[in-house]
């Protein structure tokens, strides 16, 4: 197969950038998408021309490095897959494809298709943990857990944080992201102690980070990898509403109403 | 001159853990605010470890190469972790989980690591449950189990396909609490490229700053290795692209015994190769063969679609060859039979590697649903690589390189020969001898660094007093120097002729064909002259463009393949010098009558721990294993 690549180049986050054109044939059909630019980028190595800087690393899915968007859309046309499982199959002989970087506000660019995507770290270091020391859990099976919680949980919980719903909302916000985890472990008994501080937290962080806010129009469920359903954005604001109410402190009173006398 | 103490406590199997916690020392609280430790790596092992030294109140510092400590690679396991729970009922225990280890170590590990590794699991899944893990559930709402490649027991806990995922994330979230309380410091897109020894003592590392290319000296009270596996040496594996031998290749150089570098685990259900231009193989989990069922045709000529080929011609070789554990066989005895299969000319697929995983009989038995609720992600996956829709036609599988059992020699505390500098995870040797039982790899990582490393470091912080030297300290500034010097190198004379990856994917040939599943004296012999030779090519002739101040992705690989051009080497010799077949390690020489592995305990029945000598071969030394309390047998599964 042939194709035409339209690809973003940028040689670092101050600098210009610009769609740069190149063919590549003898594409065969079973090659990853990643695979395919691997080819272009050994052509780019050997005549000392500088590579395409991508992001990649398990190359199955799971790792959330891979960020491409392709023909304006994050992750390619398929559903729930990320770029890495992207196959050439898919597209049709001498197409040309544009190849973007995540583009965000809290996204900065690196170098051609490489964003910093640091600002998902800080919304998780907000509070998108429980806070428990190692040593002296009790036994696992002291909490039962309904499998249809554990599984909703899960279903949450699969968000690998590769950030295209963010890369997919027009407004550049991280609803989806926020959401996955907010309601991971506000589903779980283990997540409850902290559930009304998490969620206040997370959320604050996200708005400080630069992202914006939910448009309701799903562009982030559709392009997930994962498939992480934007039903959890629901329960976020679920979540937050209630943490909006139960977050108000009761004013401290000196004397309790039966309190003992001594 | 290394000298090689296992440092194991005296007494009891059961007693010794809590021996040595006891008579450790312990750090004052006001004293650990003054400790720091440098923790490299934020895998499984890495990212428990420094989120469990940072509650303790270290100062930790803590690297990665990715760009978020969230994407290390265990991330990929898909199948589960094992504990001696005994939910099940099913006649589990500690003591078993201890056997099946050793045993599936095919007797080349340390007893009191692997017992305490059998003892602590019971401990990381509650805390990963603490830590709102969401492991799967019945519907009463306990912990499910399911059993898993190599044992008759179901001991094994998982989050549908994502059990590395989910535990992994644990850990980071864990992590990230102590970087919001300012008790771990994060440097992510950062790259350990040497380490600093100072007065015999590890004190520091060399890093490269991945974004603006800044090398920088960072030092500390002592340095924690969590890098991970080398099975990338194969250029080929179904390891992430950028795991590398790097770290714990430099810390060899500097030091650090190498302990059996050949026991490399080769995987039985991976997607089986297509052509040159693939970048990896992709793995299907192991817990498929649960309720898959493995064959080929039984004549080699034999090419009508499986469906059309009725059951009497059908081989079931595992079966067949091991009638008690049938398709559930440990990885190396599975990959084995599946190469040997293949080999015989009975493969299918394109090449004849490969052989059929087939559902059909559970499908037709339990039901599509409820093999769509346990495996569907792993059909989705597998649909997406091949275009073929495995619930209808079998699946394809061929071996793959997937993990290493070798690495950085480490005794009971978890320390290398390089006192300061500690190893956990799959970048040490310690626990699986010379091949890994499925499940396992999470566990180790976690007990590792959880609950093992956080009281062994202790007693060496109390026991040594030396504080961290400083950035222009002799041995830092001559670490530096060593890096710049190798950049420089790699960066020199543009417009030569061949890419690092054109260098890797011969490397990894030559391995794959004499230091892979199947070797033999006179192939390894043959590998031990190419490598040098396409070694100094490599130098003579890769060509990395762009500079080092700025990001350069193939400067970062070219220098990874570097060290496993220089790794090759010491992998190969150690395979040559084990004159016995063990595990994943299988001399053709040595194998019984029906091509079962011969291993040899008079001569071999211990760890090979390799000392760097610059210029030489590699210096082989011996911890020789003493089993007190189990009798190495003939590893038989028939």
């Amino acid at each position: 197969m042939k194709f035409t690549l339209k690809i973003w180049r940028q040689r670092g986050p101050n600098e210009r950038g610009g769609f740069v054109t190149y063919s590549v044939d003898e594409v065969s059909p079973d090659m990853s998408f990643l695979e395919m630019l691997d080819a272009l980028n050994q052509r780019l190595i050997a005549t000392a021309e500088e590579p395409v800087a991508f992001e990649h690393d398990c190359r199955e899915g799971i790792c959330g490095s891979c960020s491409l968007v392709i023909d304006g859309v994050p992750h390619g046309p398929d559903r729930g897959v990320t770029t890495c499982q992207l196959y050439m199959r898919r597209f049709a002989d001498e197409k040309t494809i544009t190849i973007e970087p995540w583009r965000a506000k809290a996204f900065p660019i690196i170098k051609d298709l490489v964003v910093d995507r640091r600002a998902l770290d800080r919304i998780m270091q907000a509070g998108g943990y429980i806070s428990v020391n190692t040593g002296g859990a009790v036994d696992g099976n002291t909490l039962l857990i309904g499998k249809d919680e554990a599984e909703t949980a899960m279903d949450a919980a699969s968000c690998i944080g590769c950030g295209a719903c963010v890369a997919a909302c027009k407004n550049a916000s991280a609803m989806l992201f926020v959401a996955a985890k907010v309601s991971h472990l506000a589903t779980l008994p283990q997540g409850k102690p902290e559930r009304t501080r998490r969620v206040m937290a997370m959320v604050q962080a996200m708005d400080r980070e630069g992202f914006g806010s939910c448009g309701n129009q799903y562009e982030c469920e559709a392009v997930c990898p994962k498939h992480v359903s934007v039903r959890f954005i629901a329960m976020l604001n679920r979540e937050y509403l209630r943490s909006g109410i139960l977050g108000t402190k009761m004013p401290a009173r000196s004397d309790p109403p039966h309190g003992e006398s001594y | 001159m290394i000298t090689l103490d296992p440092n194991v406590p005296a007494g009891p199997l059961e007693m010794k853990w809590d021996r040595r916690r006891f008579s450790g020392q312990l750090v004052s609280p006001t004293n650990k605010r003054r400790i720091k430790i440098i923790v490299v790596g934020t895998g499984l092992a890495g990212a428990s470890a420094a989120s469990t030294l940072g509650q303790l109140g270290y100062q930790v510092e803590c690297f990665c190469f990715h760009d978020s400590p969230r994407r290390a690679h265990s991330i990929a396991a898909q199948g589960g972790i094992n504990a001696a729970k005994n939910y099940q009922d099913d006649g589990d225990s500690v003591a078993r989980l201890f056997y099946d280890t050793i045993k599936g170590g095919d007797f080349r590990s340390r007893e009191a690591n692997v017992y305490r590794l059998a003892q602590i699991s019971t401990q990381i899944i509650d805390q990963c449950v603490a830590l709102g893990v969401p492991f799967a559930r019945e519907y009463g709402g306990q912990l499910a189990n399911r059993s898993f490649g190599g044992v008759q027991v179901s001991r094994t806990f998982y989050c549908r396909g994502q059990t590395g995922q989910q535990l992994l994330l644990g850990a980071y979230s864990a992590l990230c609490w102590q970087i919001e309380r300012g008790q771990v410091t994060m440097r992510p897109r950062t790259e350990m490229l040497d380490v600093i020894v100072a007065d015999g003592h590890a004190r520091g590392i060399v890093v490269r700053d991945l974004v603006t290319g800044r090398l920088s000296v960072h030092t500390a009270h002592a340095v924690v290795l969590a890098t991970g596996g080398y099975s990338n040496v194969y250029y080929l594996s179904t390891n992430a692209s950028g795991c590398n031998v790097t770290a714990t290749c430099r810390a060899w150089k500097q030091g650090a015994a190498f302990a059996n570098p050949s026991f490399t685990q080769i995987h039985p259900t991976a997607i089986p190769p297509i052509g040159d231009h693939q970048a990896k193989l992709t793995l299907m989990s192991e817990s498929l063969r649960n309720d898959g069922r493995i064959w080929v045709p039984v004549s080699p000529s034999d090419r009508r679609p499986p469906h059309a080929i009725p059951p009497s011609e059908r081989d079931y070789f595992l079966e067949r060859r091991y009638p008690r554990f049938g398709n559930l066989v440990p990885r190396d005895v599975a990959s084995r039979a599946v190469k040997a299969i293949c080999d015989e000319g009975c493969g299918v697929g394109p090449g004849g590697q490969g052989v059929y995983l087939d559902f059909s009989d559970v499908i037709r038995q339990q039901g599509i649903d409820i093999v769509r609720e346990r495996y569907g992600n792993l059909f989705e996956m597998y649909e997406r690589i091949t275009g073929e829709n495995a619930y209808e036609v079998p699946m394809r599988i061929y071996p793959a390189p997937h993990y290493t059992m070798g690495g950085l020699w480490v005794d009971y505390n978890l320390m290398s020969t390089i006192p300061g500098l500690f190893v956990i995870g799959e970048a040490n040797f310690a626990d699986h001898g010379a091949n890994r039982l499925g499940a396992s790899s999470l566990m180790q990582g976690l007990a590792d660094g959880y609950f093992i490393l956080p009281y062994t470091i202790g007693h060496y912080l109390a026991t040594v007093n030396s504080p961290p030297i400083t950035e222009d300290h002799g041995a830092s500034r001559a670490a530096l120097e060593r890096v710049k010097a190798r950049l420089k190198k790699l960066l020199q004379g543009k417009g030569r002729r061949r890419t690092a990856a054109s260098f890797h994917r011969a490397l990894g040939k030559i391995l794959w064909d004499h230091c892979g599943m199947s070797r033999r004296a006179a192939g390894i012999r043959g590998a031990l002259e190419a490598i040098p030779s396409l070694r100094e090519e490599f130098w003579r002739d890769v060509i990395v463009p762009g500079s080092g101040e700025a990001l350069n992705q193939e400067l970062e690989y070219a220098g990874r393949v570097a060290d496993f051009l220089e790794f090759a080497e010491l992998m190969c010799h150690d395979a040559l010098h084990r004159e016995e077949s063990c595990g994943a390690h299988f001399r053709e020489e040595y194998q019984t009558e029906d091509g079962e592995p011969r291993r040899d305990d008079d001569r071999f029945a211990y760890v090979a721990a390799w000392e760097y000598r610059e210029g030489e071969t590699p210096v082989l030394h011996k911890e020789p294993l003493n089993f007190e309390f189990v009798q190495p047998t003939t590893r038989s599964y028939q």
